[in-house]
């Protein structure tokens, strides 16, 4: 294995090598890097600047010297070169982008991730129903839709008409609420499956709950101050916890059972002591910290509950543990999120189009976390619609032909339940394709994110590279080459060592 | 035969009821037809295809015949280059669907039925219907350069295997590597060409590596295979082989991943205009004309909502193209009864010959509802 690992480093190496020299040769026949230097009046001081570009790209030299030069440079000491304008070393820029880029990506990526496969299974678990050709219908959309083109329509209709009509108060009109219960209706009906009468159920039944919500929420204002309180969480609560165990165990095992309701109930019982903790210095840290304290609460009470099936309960309890604490977070930010909206620099604007932060606003850790989440909303929403289309595909092919194998068809003659069949059989098999899939994604992801970044004006990797290329600045160019092209080698490693790991039959090295 | 035809002869009992499983009624649809009418049988049958098809041929017509192409000169009264007068409060669009009898405008196109860009002077019809040309001439050249370059390195690289192999591959590698957008984006500068074929040059000399992966795949197997073994016995000419009996083979994988492309194509080629790296003005691309009036959404919404519609339009059509084709080339591929059908079918059996049946259907085929 770790020889495998080795001979493929050392060819991305080379593969990589051989890229950088393509695009490094190919940046230089672009264009003129002294093309700006037209503008500058005064001889002597024009002259001056020519030649200091011309040093900084050693443009006296031929292209493939100056490959050679940068790639040394690169390699022995680390250097990616200046910018050939500013002077300023690439690496300064580089440093301060590749984070909130990756901050842009991980969120979209993990939120299409999750939904994507989550309606794909479920696509396919209903093959060939009216959800399902909805779905794919909506798949094939959101393929074809040009991302620069949704991006700037969502920017004008997250950045003014949302922010307008939480000025105007918050309310929904009658048309839109009954537009959204019968969409509810729609995908209540199609998700139920079974015989008519149980569709027309579900449908009246999911649009009733979506029109009540939809007027609560409506008539309460509460869009302009979010928040669950403690009688929702609770309620909520308990609901995640059911869930859970009907995916995780099924409703008849005792053990499971029990583990996920005594979770659901120290997390109710915890929701005041806890809302104390929330208001000391948290930081991403401290919350993480919560998080894995939480799960660890629920391993133990799966432990100490699980009698003879100890792993499963352990399973639940963690599971049901993790989203609770998620749940705590959300109604924590929140109860911020007025404070947020009305602070004197955001004005009642809460979403936001530019950049990735408010550099002038000032608060407590909540504030921060709604003002990220106000410059991340629109653009991971414009990121998330392609590759949620990607990801539901792939996940619905998957398992549809994990659910055609033979095992499936002895797993359920030996009469499991449909739910043990479906989550431990098809799911975690069906898992196995989609993890290379999405490990090959996430670098596709890198280098699709400069249109989104570009739109919605934030200084990621994407600007570097666009306006690189606009200044036939080959540095920054390559810079940009360089980090996408070391994720798209190491996250292709990883996805096929991942399947090495998750597939017995697949061996790596041979 | 057809599945009534089947269910007639189970009815007048001439033959013994033999239980009939879904394969046998999709063989029974094929026997006697060549391959390509198979394919073709298939294709026609999947709706969403020709439907878009249909569309996407309404789509080329329009754009080719609305403007005019080349010197032919086409029935619409302006061209992209054309300027029109600005007219005071008439730049919005005077297309109306509604009839008059609804209380609309009635059915017509009206003086600029997109709208009008008052700053330019540019009939936004016409500009979009230039767009569409632009688009549509990029991707079929690059769908000729690219299926060409994918297929021959393909081939010769899963023909020949040993160093050819390796060599083309890692070439392979080297282009997979690069981000699409910077490749193509440099490429188009370095080509220095700022009309429609350099971009369709840049993104065809980059587009083709799927493809080729693909293909190498392909020929792998076939390469192995007793028909290959007996045209080389019978001394056939490396080029025979690859041309005549393994590259008609291959031609399923070759048609439907190329439509793929060019669908992936237009999106790319106007994401590269939009970022202001593809086609340069005077030319216009769906991808330039939504990046200049990105700014004109919240105030002129028209100028900006076209071409946009038409990207998703063509792309949408070349997708649902390609499914159908995967769909008609894919051997494996059967027509799955609808349960309607099957149960019918059940009717005709005891309830020993039922069971019977269903052990030979796919797993959880029936309990999943």
């Amino acid at each position: 294995m770790a020889v495998y690992i080795v001979r493929r480093l050392i060819a991305a190496f080379f593969i990589l090598v051989g890229a950088s020299f393509l695009v490094y040769i190919l940046m230089t026949q672009a264009g003129n890097p002294l093309g700006f230097t037209i503008a500058i009046t005064n001889p002597t001081q024009r002259a001056a600047v020519v030649q200091q570009v011309t040093e900084t790209l050693s443009l006296d030299v031929h292209p493939v010297q100056r490959y050679l030069n940068w790639l040394q440079r690169l390699l022995f000491e680390g250097d990616f070169g200046l910018v050939s304008q500013t002077q300023q070393p690439v690496w300064d820029e580089l440093r301060l982008r590749v984070p909130l880029t990756l901050k842009l990506v991980s969120a979209a990526t993990v939120m299409s991730v999750v939904v994507g496969i989550s309606v794909g299974i479920v696509t396919a678990l209903r093959q060939y129903s009216g959800f399902d050709y909805l779905v794919t219908f909506f798949t094939f959309v959101f393929f074809s839709l040009p991302v620069f083109w949704v991006a700037v329509i969502l920017k004008s209709w997250g950045g003014i008409n949302f922010n307008d009509w939480l000025r105007d108060g918050a309310h929904f009109s009658v048309a839109f609420i009954v537009a959204m219960s019968i969409v509810a209706a729609v995908i209540g009906s199609s998700f139920a499956g079974g015989q008519w009468g149980r569709k027309v159920v579900f449908g009246v039944l999911s649009a009733g709950a979506a029109a009540a919500l939809l007027s609560w929420i409506s008539s309460h204002q509460w869009m302009l101050d979010p928040g669950l309180g403690p009688i929702v969480y609770a309620i909520v609560a308990v609901a995640v916890a059911v869930g859970v165990v009907f995916v995780m165990a099924g409703w008849g095992n005792v053990r499971a059972r029990n583990t996920a309701l005594a979770t659901a109930g120290v997390g109710i019982v915890s929701y005041f002591p806890l809302q104390r903790v929330f208001d000391w210095d948290m930081s991403l840290w401290t919350i993480s910290g919560l998080a894995i304290i939480a799960v660890l609460v629920g391993v133990a009470i799966g432990y100490a509950m699980g009698g003879f099936d100890k792993g499963q309960s352990a399973r639940t309890g963690a599971l049901t543990a993790f989203l609770l604490s998620v749940v705590m977070f959300v109604d924590r930010a929140m109860q911020s999120w007025s404070e947020y909206s009305a602070s004197s620099v955001i004005r009642n604007r809460p979403i936001k189009t530019i950049g990735d932060r408010e550099d002038r606003l000032e608060g407590s850790f909540w504030v921060i976390t709604n003002d990220t989440f106000g410059h991340l909303v629109l653009p991971t929403l414009a990121l998330m619609l392609i590759s949620l289309a990607a990801y539901t595909r792939y996940s619905r092919a998957s398992m549809l032909e994990v659910l055609n194998q033979d095992y499936i068809r002895t797993a359920r003659a030996k009469g499991l339940t449909n739910r043990t069949v479906v989550v431990r059989h098809a799911f975690r098999n069906a898992l196995i394709p989609l993890a290379t899939i999405v490990a090959f994604d996430i670098s596709g992801i890198i280098g699709g994110a400069v249109i989104t970044e570009s739109v919605f004006e934030w200084e990621g990797m994407g600007r570097l590279f666009i306006d690189g290329l606009r200044e036939f600045d080959p540095n920054r160019v390559m810079a940009f080459f360089v980090v996408t092209g070391i994720f798209a080698v190491v996250f292709n490693l990883l996805a096929d060592i991942t399947y090495a790991a998750l597939d017995p039959r697949i061996r790596v090295g041979q | 035969m057809t599945v009534e035809d089947h269910e007639d002869q189970l009815r007048d009992g001439s033959q013994p009821p033999v239980p009939v499983d879904e394969t046998s009624i999709e063989q029974s649809e094929v026997v006697g037809l060549s391959q390509s009418q198979i394919v073709r049988r298939r294709f026609v049958r999947h709706k969403a295809a020709m439907i878009s098809l249909v569309v996407l041929t309404l789509i080329v017509l329009l754009a080719a015949t609305s403007v005019g192409w080349g010197p032919i000169p086409g029935w619409w009264k302006y061209s992209h280059t054309d300027l029109v007068p600005s007219q005071a409060g008439v730049d919005g669009p005077t297309m109306s669907l509604r009839p008059t009898w609804l209380g609309g405008a009635g059915i017509r196109l009206g003086e600029h039925p997109f709208g009008l860009d008052n700053e330019a002077g540019k009939d936004m019809f016409a500009m979009t219907m230039r767009g569409v040309q632009t688009s549509l001439a990029v991707i079929l050249v690059l769908g000729v350069i690219s299926t060409t370059i994918g297929v021959v390195i393909g081939a010769l690289s899963g023909y020949y295997g040993k160093w050819v192999d390796a060599t083309l591959m890692r070439f392979t590698d080297i282009i997979i590597v690069i981000p699409l957008l910077v490749i193509t984006g440099v490429a188009g500068f370095a080509l220095n060409l700022s009309g429609i074929w350099p971009v369709a040059l840049a993104l065809g000399l980059f587009l083709w590596t799927g493809l080729a992966r693909l293909v190498r795949a392909e020929f792998l197997a076939l390469r192995e295979r007793e028909f290959v073994d007996a045209a080389r016995v019978a001394n056939a000419p490396d080029r025979r082989i690859i041309f005549k009996h393994i590259l008609p083979n291959t031609v399923g994988t070759i048609v439907v991943s190329t439509t793929l492309l060019m669908g992936a194509g237009i999106l790319i080629e106007s994401a590269l205009g939009f970022l202001g790296f593809g086609v340069r003005p005077p030319e216009v691309s769906l991808g330039t004309l939504v990046s200049d009036y990105q700014g004109a959404y919240s105030t002129r919404p028209w100028l900006f909502v076209w071409p946009g519609l038409f990207i998703i339009g063509i792309v949408l059509c070349i997708q649902f193209v390609g499914d159908g084709l995967r769909d008609a080339f894919d051997p494996r591929q059967k027509r799955i009864p609808k349960r309607k059908d099957l149960e019918r079918d059940d009717l005709h059996r005891t309830k020993g010959e039922t069971e019977a049946v269903n052990l030979t259907r796919p797993a959880g085929g029936r309990e999943r509802t």
